[in-house]
């Protein structure tokens, strides 16, 4: 009696078609990446060893390890949290906790905005002129870790302008009844609540911040150092410029070395995004509230 | 009967003290604002630092004409010094375009697909896939570009070069993909269930749904999904450097290797002195650039917020 | 009788206006030490605004400007620079029940840790006293360490009525603290403010009248941002009234 209509056949019709075309939209879509990331694996994995994590460059950076270089992405990321994290949690609190609803917090909160999406070589420039010239701090690493740190300040912020949004007002007004000052409120009952939010949040920045090339590359990240940093005026070297050179620019590079580049770099920051998911997603079962 | 009415015991000076929290508390009220305020600082101080350096080009050996209509970015030169930025926009424009032209239908296919139809586990790992994918540092898709679409490009088209408009475009489309997918999620993501209820209670299809009530209604924050790729486009700095070869022109196929502005200034910097003409060019690059981007994510934040430009 | 004490708060022609909409105005009485004064009315009488009014909550809300003056122990609120050391004094519980995401302890804990105390027997103390006055010990006092935002919403009521008690305020305001406790824990509750009144001053809203009629030394009827009447409560019920809207409330016949 409740027989599929020739109309009705047809929109089902069409729907299954939409789902199939969707779906293989979605599946062309990641496919590419997994063809690439098999590639990486494939060309990457004979050069990787213990050596080539943990040993010092040699041969005109054709044969040994990139000790250095994973070292120096390592302080840079270090030195750059150093800077941004506190910064970037105060932000925070400001916007969740006291910032009032008026034009200056839509500017606050539009600045963020184009500071995420300004260009990655502007930042470079900014660096540049502003560090390593004006402030004197020379190539350093300490001018190109600051640099990163204003690059993925907007990371930070809205990480844990949202982790400290998700707790209930009703937890602050009833400390505020009982005559709890501000900061009170925040430091016994807000942020213990959202620190592992805050720290998904960094874990995306140390991510972002390692993968980056243009920033650092005119700031104080170098391809070539005969010794290892000592202090936040020496320069470094980095894994991600260390890939573009090698990739680019050293002739009679062994092809496997660029791709193990690639692959420890790409390891280390989708390793680290896998954690900062994770993260998120045990939080979401631990509920307090 | 006693009708003396005093005040109660415990007069002001009991509880009206300022003490040693009501201080902290006032301190960090001061710190938290320094920090909200951190982000406006640096917006104008990016910007001032690079006028500051590019200043000098702009008074002095600039012609506006010249550098925004010329093709000839001949800064080294041993004749004659130009500073011509029309192919280097060009090259940017051309790559973002065709970068835009394979991201925004798949992305937006995929968000459509991820928030209408896929449920549980699979909409959880598609999610985290995209996730992962935004998160591919730019310099290994500039590797990538070069070691695998390079030899890809040579053999199935039979060209020259690899390295052209066509590798960018589909590296650079590859990268914007999953943050515009993202965002297009959230955008369909909000649109109301009660819009889909009503639609379906009167006999519509999924696609019909999809295609008659949830697009329309979230077109705000799918435009802007768009426009923040663009952006992204505009901005891309290493990919761009190492997939689209050397060659300043203006492309005429997707086979032509072409040089962006972002490039440019990535390749060029670290060989100028500091303070001469061709520094400050770059910079003023630098300006231009962030004016671009600057403008598209405005517009972007304000259409997604709703409220339409003009 | 009841007693002609000091005033513990004076209210004097107080308004509260949210933007262009009047919530309270033209209200004035005296609220004595040691009474427990009881408000009635209907929903969006001002009620709840009148106790937001005293503790200073409204700096929170920038749309309520509050007109008039109250005063706490002879002090105009308004003027008060330390906020917070006025809100210590004064204990409120809302209708809402709040376990903060703190354990049950921490919860009671928390102001007498504010106010700078450290000493863990001390606390012990100020802890199984709050939380018997609240009639939650028996119930809690085996897992103290649980947490206090997953108890069951009347415990958590408790729970808030306890951590009021910590502070071991001079004013107490209990706002339809009922709605969310069954009747006898109500009962168990209303025993311990009759006790109590010897200790602080209480401010009792309620919508339930006979409550009001249970405990109030004095009551007052406010009525669509009016005080209609403010007198002992017995009189209310069967003696004089300014308003005869408020014999009509009281008797049921609207509300």
């Amino acid at each position: 009696m409740f027989e599929a209509t020739q109309i009705n056949r047809k929109n089902l019709g069409r729907e299954k078609i939409s789902r199939f075309v969707l779906g293989g939209m979605t599946a062309i879509l990641i496919l590419p990446v997994i063809l690439i990331m098999s590639t990486l694996i494939y060309k990457g994995a004979p050069v990787i060893s213990f050596d080539f994590l943990f040993t010092n460059p040699t041969n005109g950076m054709t044969q040994g390890g990139i000790f250095p270089a994973l070292l120096g992405t390592i302080l840079l990321v270090i030195v750059a949290l150093l800077a941004s994290v506190p910064l970037g949690v105060a932000a925070a609190i400001y916007l969740s906790e006291y910032a009032p609803d008026n034009w200056f917090t839509r500017a606050i909160n539009l600045a963020i905005i184009n500071l995420a999406g300004v260009p990655s070589i502007v930042h470079a420039l900014f660096g540049l002129g502003a560090f390593v010239i004006f402030f004197r701090f020379g190539t350093s690493i300490l001018a190109a870790s600051l640099t990163l740190a204003i690059m993925t300040l907007p990371v930070v912020i809205v990480a844990t302008r949202e982790s400290l949004q998700a707790v209930p007002m009703a937890f602050r007004e009833a400390c505020w009844n009982m005559g709890a000052t501000r900061w009170q409120t925040i430091r016994r009952i807000v942020l213990p609540n959202a620190v592992t939010g805050i720290l998904t949040g960094v874990i995306l920045e140390v991510s972002r911040t390692a993968g980056e090339t243009a920033p650092i590359m005119f700031t104080g990240a170098v391809f070539f150092l005969p010794f290892l940093p000592q202090g936040v005026f020496d320069q470094t070297m980095a894994l991600s410029l260390h890939l573009f050179v090698v990739s680019t620019q050293v002739p009679e590079m062994p092809e496997a070395v660029p791709y193990g580049v690639a692959l420890v770099l790409i390891s280390l920051v989708l390793l680290m995004n896998s954690v900062s998911i994770a993260l998120r997603m045990y939080l979401r079962g631990k509920k307090k509230w | 009967m006693n009708n003396k009415q005093t005040p109660a015991a415990g007069a002001a000076s009991d509880f009206d003290r300022l003490n040693r929290d009501w201080y902290i508390d006032k301190a960090v009220q001061t710190l938290v604002f320094l920090g909200g305020i951190s982000a406006i600082i640096f917006i104008i101080g990016i910007f001032v630092f690079i006028s500051k350096e590019g200043l000098g080009f702009l008074v002095g050996d600039f012609s506006f004409k010249e550098f925004f209509f010329s093709q000839n970015w001949r800064p080294t030169s041993e004749n004659k010094v130009t500073y011509g930025i029309l192919a280097l926009i060009a090259g940017t424009a051309s790559v973002t375009g065709l970068a835009m032209l394979i991201a925004i239908p798949f992305s937006l296919g995929t968000a459509i697909f991820i928030a209408e139809f896929a449920t549980g586990k699979t909409r959880e790992f598609l999610k985290i896939t995209v996730e992962l994918l935004a998160a591919i540092p730019s310099v290994v898709w500039g590797f990538i570009g070069l070691a695998m679409m390079n030899p890809l490009i040579i053999d199935i088209f039979d060209v020259p070069v690899g390295l052209n408009v066509l590798n960018a475009g589909i590296i650079l489309g590859l990268m914007a993909a999953p943050i515009m997918t993202s965002i297009a999620e959230d955008a369909l993501k909000a649109v109301p269930d009660r819009y889909r209820e009503a639609a379906e209670a009167m006999g519509a299809t999924r696609w019909q749904v999809i295609y008659k009530v949830v697009l329309p209604a979230a077109k705000n924050g799918l435009l802007g999904a768009v426009l923040l790729g663009v952006g992204r486009g505009f901005g891309e700095t290493m990919a761009v450097l190492m997939a689209t070869g050397h060659a300043i022109n203006i492309p005429t196929s997707v086979f032509d290797s072409v040089r962006a502005l972002t490039a440019t200034i990535a390749a060029e910097l670290g060989e100028t002195a500091v303070g001469s003409p061709h520094y400050k060019a770059l910079f003023t690059i630098g300006i231009s650039l962030f004016v671009i981007t600057f403008v598209i994510n405005l517009v972007a934040d304000l259409v997604v917020r709703g409220v339409k430009k003009g | 009788m009841v007693n002609q004490g000091n005033i513990k708060l004076g209210v004097d022609k107080l308004s509260i206006h949210y933007g262009s909409e009047v919530a309270l105005e033209g209200v004035s009485f005296d609220i004595r030490e040691h009474e427990i004064f009881g408000i009635i009315g209907p929903a969006n009488a001002g009620k709840t605004s009148f106790l937001k009014a005293i503790n200073r909550m409204d700096v929170f809300n920038p749309d309520m400007k509050v007109g008039g003056s109250i005063t706490f122990n002879g002090v105009d609120v308004s003027k008060v620079r330390n906020v917070y050391g006025l809100r210590r004094r004064i204990g409120v519980v809302f209708p809402l029940p709040v376990g903060l995401p703190l354990s049950v302890y921490d919860n009671v804990a928390l102001a007498p840790r504010l106010a700078g105390q450290k000493d863990k027997a001390e606390l012990n103390v100020i802890v199984e006293r709050c939380l018997t006055r609240a009639a939650l010990w028996d119930e809690v006092k085996d897992r103290l360490d649980s947490l206090g935002s997953m108890l069951s919403g009347g415990q958590q009521q408790r729970l808030t009525i306890a951590r009021a008690l910590s502070q071991e305020p001079e004013l107490l305001m209990l706002d339809e603290f009922s709605i969310a406790v069954d009747p006898v824990t109500t009962m168990r509750i209303e025993d311990v403010l009759k006790e109590l009144k010897n200790e602080m001053t209480i401010i009792l809203v309620t919508n339930l009248v006979q409550q009001a009629r249970r405990l109030a030394d004095r009551t007052a009827f406010f009525l669509e941002g009016k005080c209609l009447d403010v007198a002992d409560t017995e009189d209310l019920f069967t003696g004089e009234v300014s308003d005869q809207r408020t014999r009509d409330y009281v008797e049921g016949r609207f509300g």
